[in-house]
């Protein structure tokens, strides 16, 4: 009896461990702590969140160059951080795909395509791929709102930007921007979490 | 008899473009569809293991694996491959040019609905919105979904183990 409670405890144990390290590989949910970076910007300078000036919080957004759906909202992109930055919450893009497989990202491309679009945000490059993974971004463009709370960064929204990547005109559903105004006035926010198509992010293949 | 000839001719040329077009249409299959017409493909019934690829002829890791998904279905006649284009519905053409050039087998449909949070979930949970993916349909319904790229061995053990 003994021998079959140990084998049970053992069992339990086992699906714990296994349930607690899928959840791991899932990154952020709504309501966990994001843990700092500290990553290179397309100016040479480096970003954190802890070193951010006058920060409420912040808009990262998982991006790149070479994705059509960053690309349509690249412009939109600019106008959130115009609108919220001066609130406390710039907009960071990061850029986490493997330059190896996808030329296009590299960090001298990155450079260039903040220069081209005159982005006014932090465009960092996350060579390593820890700070998505931590984060559990999937794909490019996925936005993760924080609101600072004490010297924590509490996740307040994941997803999409809006529901219309084609049109910005067309578009019925700011996610991004409701979520904005709902933490600014300190109401809890109302759609947590949305899904949208967008390009899978490049991994940096194990060496085998 | 001239003219006989001339009627006969043009009678045979209008026939070689009847049968061209025939065969043009058996061959591919390529429609705009909406998320409801989709759904209700997927509900319908089916022998077979259906293998739903959703991809883009800009994606270049979807257009790397798309060749595996026609080769086993080339090999494999127990299952029904069909590929869910995410292309911008306003310009279809890039689909239809990638189909000729590819030569593209299996059918396409271009699933128009830019609406992505409100239609992902019913696909599958377990789909963030990346693409490639690849929904499975067993027989009896059951779903699962596979997110990212896959290798042609890769995907035939994951057909192997859902048969």
């Amino acid at each position: 009896m003994r021998k079959l409670n140990g084998l049970f405890l053992l069992c339990m144990m086992t699906v714990f461990t296994l349930s607690a390290s899928a959840q791991d590989s899932q990154g952020y949910k709504v309501g966990d702590k994001a843990s700092d970076f500290k990553l290179q910007s397309v100016d040479g300078s480096w970003i954190s969140l802890s070193g951010l000036d006058n920060s409420k919080g912040a808009i990262v957004i998982f991006s790149c160059n070479t994705c059509p759906y960053v690309v349509a909202y690249e412009d939109r992109m600019i106008e959130l951080h115009e609108k919220f930055a001066t609130m406390g919450f710039p907009v960071i893009a990061i850029n986490s795909n493997d330059e190896k497989l996808s030329p296009g990202d590299s960090f001298e491309n990155m450079k260039k395509r903040s220069k081209n679009k005159k982005f006014p945000f932090a465009y960092v490059y996350d060579k390593s791929q820890e700070v998505i993974k931590a984060y559990g971004g999937t794909r490019t463009p996925h936005v993760y709102i924080l609101n600072k709370e004490g010297n924590d960064f509490v996740v307040k929204y994941i997803g999409a930007i809006d529901n219309n990547y084609q049109d910005a005109n067309a578009v019925t559903e700011k996610y991004v921007e409701n979520a904005m105004e709902e933490i600014l006035q300190g109401r809890k926010v109302s759609v947590e979490s949305t899904k949208a198509i967008g390009c899978t992010i490049k991994w940096t293949k194990k060496a085998e | 008899m001239k003219h006989l000839a001339l009627t006969g001719s043009l009678l045979i040329v209008l026939l070689l473009e009847l049968v061209g077009d025939f065969q043009a249409n058996d061959k591919k299959v390529f429609e705009i569809i909406g998320f409801e017409r989709f759904e209700s493909m997927t509900l319908e019934r089916s022998e077979k293991l259906r293998v739903y690829n959703f991809w883009a002829t800009w994606c270049a890791p979807c257009i790397k694996e798309m060749p595996y998904f026609e080769q086993i279905q080339e090999e494999d006649k127990d299952i029904e491959v069909i590929f869910i284009s995410m292309d911008d519905g306003r310009k279809p053409e890039r689909v239809t040019n990638f189909i000729e050039k590819r030569n593209i087998k299996s059918p396409v449909y271009l699933l128009n609905d830019v609406d992505y949070n409100k239609w992902i979930d019913k696909v599958s949970k377990d789909w963030s919105g990346a693409i490639p993916g690849t929904l499975f349909i067993k027989p009896d319904g059951v779903r699962s979904f596979f997110e990212g790229e896959v290798t042609y061995e890769e995907l035939k053990s994951m057909i192997s183990q859902l048969k």
